[in-house]
């Protein structure tokens, strides 16, 4: 627990060095990768706040005893520091800064590893998980979702609390989809299914972006993840079921050209759009295991 | 007809820009000034002669030189473009289309117009010197080599007036980069540029291995032989290695749009994925071999100016050679975010291994400098400067390597800080350092050193300003190639400080071109008379400066690492000359017009291709053909310098130290 401890101290002199030096008057908020609403951006965040103190504890001494030497062994008449020009070899030395580096990449090495894996499984074993189909287009976001029945475009809601499994695909070039307060980003790629599990434990809205480039509308590819407890989701699912026109694959067609739309919402979709989008983009050539188990976890 | 011409030169020269006209004007007023020049003073005979069918490695290091630096501003001024473009929210200067073109033209011109020919230009300029040969293993294709980058990256410049750029960003991922999203001849500009220059790399890097293999002095074993060589040798071997993925993943994505192939589009069974991770088998390696002739010139530079031996020769070599190899091991790095768990764990561990035998370096030449006696001359304040941005430069390289948080930093401004602050910071210092050192070797002049200063400072000072703002503006979810943002995301006054920054180390670009100028104005009090102006240590600064054709009148015997050092040291170095007095004459390879008119042809076969006009295409590979058998069927490529020829050069220049 003691290093625990430690470690929760350096990252508050890390936040407060930081705010400090880079806020310089804005808010906190407005560095999403530093605000983590969610296990898995706190994850992230840990790793990212323990890779900088590792990091910093090498750099430092050495920019330090580099400052030093660059000001005792200037060429100045009169410095007495002392000259040893033959002086090329120290096998002490040497093994030393082997190993130093050796010492904080296998620290480092470690970690990763580890939450390299643990990033794989979905955030909270309890309560069950959802699963959100998200496909990128030119220049939007359409998100489904299987279990409610409903779609949107350029926003989605979760429910807080509840581990969501993203599975995102592409009916356009390359592009990734990313949530800073929620988790890191994943691709989305033609034809195939790529999972990214997120979680929200705070309610509140959250930005999201598209963040590989794709064409001329890509800087305009932003959208929201608005995170509500579970009753007003349900709701929310409710009132879309009975306002909301159904999106039929006219409306996926032009939807599909490329272009901006504003946000939009649909009371129901083509049961297979997710499949028929991933086939028409050479899906068939990845009846790959990790699809099945994917399927398998939906119908569960 | 007329509307048929008009509607044809509409299609081909970009039009609709006020800036693009600007650049048409500028284009074609200075090629006139050239022209009228060049015919003026009767020039025309003496740049054919001299230098368009040269083969001597001197000579074209110069020209990769000059390319380079023209390239820097080019590359520069899209730099300083996309800069204004970002420095207010809302700014309309560049519309999307504009902006995708520019960032796409600045990466490719950066790294492969630009570090690639000024690293080339010193490895010419430099290795054969400090290892004391005539020339390079091949004069000839060495020439051809220069002149595939040259037509390569004239064929590149082109799409900016003619036919629109590319503008699917520097490794031009499919699909986008595939006919459906990129019709057109934006995107074969890059494949064809890209592709002959290429080819033209891949030569310079089988010509300098085997140079260094197989024509260094008698004496100097590889362990005796200076680290800028070892480093090029290293980087010799990434080239061979990394290169031909390059052509061939060039030529499949060439077959994909230009006969509706499917090697990377999914509905015919092939995969983008395959072209992400073939251009990164490549593009990885690619930024190491680029950075590892900069840590070549830091180790000659700290050396030289602190009057020390190299501390550690032995982990520096150790260093390079185990980068070089383990550069071809982490290509997945750059898309983490797309492949699978074990992947990611595996590359990121070998990733961060990199930066161990990294880190070993730093710690060598700092212990280099620890008791010695440092000389801040301009080539050494720019290694000065390189240590500390490189070591943070390299830190945030491992915070990159884990995997998991790379998923928050993949694709935004955290990325492209880290990248610049080891591509500016590591190799465009580590080049100029290079540069500012050899000058006087390869012109016989030094440069005026407190323009020197002033270039430095600008540089520095705007390298922070610009680049340390970029780290947070990832923090702040800023994803790279936005061509724009809006005041509510609070983007704007980091961005407005990067801008700054920007123009800061263009103003420091300006004071090198005046302190050059300036140099070259008054170079008769500048002269290095000498032959060894820094009192160096390596064989090239036991020859005049500027080298004669042959180098060396007398091919030196080496007995000892640092060599010419130890023999100034025992003063026998002026006997050298005394005894070398019976000269003998000199085999030395032909100068001939083959690799310009072979670079041409390929200039011509790449424009056909690029506007999918096959018969240009095809006679332009037929020319290259041509002029492959007509070098085959050449006679008499070599002749020889007599021994009095030799003798008189020496007595004119005061070679040989008498
Ligand atoms: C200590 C050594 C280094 C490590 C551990 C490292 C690590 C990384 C990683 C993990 C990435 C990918 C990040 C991402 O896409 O999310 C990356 C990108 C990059 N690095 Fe490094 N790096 C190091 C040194 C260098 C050096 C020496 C250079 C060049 C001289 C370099 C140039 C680049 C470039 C150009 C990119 C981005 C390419 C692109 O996406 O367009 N890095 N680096
Ligand atoms: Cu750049
Ligand atoms: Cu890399």
């Amino acid at each position: 627990m003691k290093l625990g401890k430690l470690l929760h101290q350096s990252k508050v002199l890390f936040l407060a060095a930081t705010s400090l030096v880079l806020l310089a008057g804005c808010g906190r908020s407005q560095y999403v990768v530093l605000d983590p609403a969610g296990p898995v951006a706190q994850k992230q965040y840990d790793l990212i706040i323990l890779s900088v103190i590792l990091l910093a504890v090498f750099i430092i001494p050495v920019l330090i005893f580099f400052a030093y030497v660059v000001f005792r062994y200037r060429d100045k008449p009169g410095n007495r520091a002392m000259f040893k020009p033959e002086w090329d070899d120290n096998k002490t030395l040497e093994v030393i800064w082997w190993s130093i580096p050796i010492l904080v990449i296998g620290i480092l090495s470690f970690f990763t590893v580890r939450d390299t894996f643990a990033l794989s499984e979905p955030p909270s074993k309890e309560g069950k998980p959802m699963t959100i189909q998200v496909t990128s287009l030119d220049w939007k976001w359409l998100f489904l979702y299987p279990e409610q029945g409903i779609a949107t475009v350029n926003y989605v809601k979760i429910p807080t609390n509840t581990a969501v499994n993203f599975e995102l695909t592409t009916d356009a070039p390359i592009n990734s989809f990313w949530v800073p307060q929620l988790g890191g980003q994943k691709y989305t790629l033609p034809g195939k299914v790529l999972n990214l599990w997120l979680q929200a434990d705070k309610e509140g809205s959250y930005y999201g972006t598209a963040n590989n480039f794709s064409g001329e509308g890509f800087t305009e590819m932003k959208f929201q993840v608005i995170a509500e407890p579970k009753q007003r989701f349900d709701k929310w699912i409710e009132q879309i079921k009975e306002t909301s026109p159904e999106l039929t694959l006219k409306d996926y067609a032009v939807l599909r050209k490329p272009g901006l739309v504003e946000k939009q919402q649909y009371s129901s979709f083509p049961p297979n759009l997710f499949n028929d989008i991933l086939d028409k983009n050479g899906g068939q050539y990845y009846k790959s295991i990790q699809t099945k188990e994917q399927t398998s976890i939906r119908q569960n | 007809m007329f509307e048929n011409i008009k509607k044809f030169a509409s299609e081909f020269f970009v039009t609709g820009n006020s800036l693009i006209y600007a650049a048409d004007v500028s284009i074609v007023l200075t090629s006139l000034v050239i022209v009228f020049v060049l015919t003026y003073y009767k020039k025309w005979g003496w740049l054919w002669r001299e230098w368009l069918t040269t083969v001597d490695h001197k000579k074209i290091g110069i020209m990769y030189l000059i390319s380079a630096l023209l390239m820097l501003f080019r590359g520069g001024v899209d730099a300083l473009l996309m800069r204004t473009q970002l420095a207010f929210p809302n700014m309309e200067l560049l519309n999307s289309e504009h902006y995708n073109q520019i960032f796409t033209t600045h990466g490719t011109i950066m790294i492969l117009f630009m570090a690639m020919p000024l690293m080339f230009a010193l490895f010419n300029l430099v290795v054969p010197l400090q290892i004391g040969a005539r020339d390079v293993a091949y004069p000839f294709l060495n020439a051809v080599s220069f002149w595939l980058f040259f037509f390569g990256a004239m064929l590149f410049n082109l799409s900016f007036v003619i036919g629109g750029s590319p503008d699917a960003g520097w490794l031009s991922y499919p699909p986008l980069s595939e006919n459906n999203f990129s019709p057109g001849p934006g995107q074969n500009f890059y494949i064809w540029g890209i592709q002959i220059s290429g080819i033209g790399s891949l030569a310079t890097g089988i010509n300098f291995f085997v140079t260094i293999l197989k024509m260094r002095a008698p004496g100097m074993s590889l362990m005796k032989m200076p680290l800028f060589s070892w480093s090029v040798l290293s980087s010799c071997i990434i080239i061979l290695f990394a290169f031909p993925i390059l052509t061939v993943t060039l030529g499949l994505l060439f077959v994909d749009r230009f006969f509706g192939a499917h090697f990377f589009t999914l509905d015919g069974g092939g995969n983008p994925m395959y072209y992400i991770n073939l251009i990164w088998m490549w593009g990885h390696p690619e930024v190491y071999l680029v950075v590892l002739p900069a840590f070549g010139v830091f180790s000659e530079v700290v050396s030289t100016f602190t009057k020390k031996r190299i501390f550690g020769y032995k982990s520096m070599v150790f260093a390079l050679v185990s980068i070089s190899i383990l550069s071809f091991f982490t290509w997945v790095h750059h898309f983490f975010t797309m492949a699978g768990t074990t992947a990611d764990a595996f590359f990121a561990v070998t990733t961060m291994a990199v930066a161990i035998p990294t880190g070993v370096k730093v710690f060598n030449w700092l212990f280099t400098m620890f008791r010695g006696r440092i000389q801040m001359k301009t080539p050494m304040l720019w290694t000065i400067a390189f240590i500390p941005t490189f070591l943070v430069g390299g830190a945030t390289g491992v915070m990159l390597a884990v995997a998991p948080a790379d998923f928050q930093y993949h694709n935004n401004y955290f990325l492209i800080a880290h990248f610049h602050q080891v591509l500016i910071g590591g190799v465009v210092f580590g080049f100029f350092a290079g540069i500012y050192y050899w000058w006087p070797k390869v012109f016989g002049f030094t440069l005026n050193e407190h323009l020197g200063k002033w270039a430095f400072w600008l540089w520095n000072i705007g390298f922070y300003t610009t680049f340390m703002p970029q780290y947070a503006l990832g923090f702040m979810g800023m994803p790279r190639r936005s061509y724009t943002y809006g005041w509510d995301m609070g983007w704007w006054p980091l961005n407005f400080v990067s801008t700054v920054g920007a123009f800061l180390m263009g103003a420091g670009f300006i004071f090198q071109v005046w302190q050059i100028l300036y140099s070259i104005k008054h170079r008769d009090n500048l002269r290095d008379l000498t032959g060894d102006p820094w009192d160096g240590r390596t064989l090239e600064w036991s020859i005049p400066s500027p080298a004669p054709v042959y180098n060396f009148a007398v091919i030196p015997r080496v007995e000892v690492r640092d060599d010419w050092w130890y023999k100034k040291q025992k003063g026998v170095h002026k006997k050298i000359g005394a005894k070398a007095r019976n000269y003998k004459s000199i085999h030395m390879p032909k100068d001939s017009g083959i690799p310009f008119i072979m670079g041409l042809f390929w200039f011509v076969a790449g424009f056909g291709f690029t506007f999918e006009w096959v018969w240009v295409g095809v006679s332009g590979l037929i020319g290259v053909a041509v002029s492959m058998l007509a070098r085959y069927f050449q006679q008499h490529t070599d002749y020889y310098i007599s021994a009095e020829q030799v003798e008189a050069t020496e007595a004119l220049i005061g070679g040989a130290k008498g």
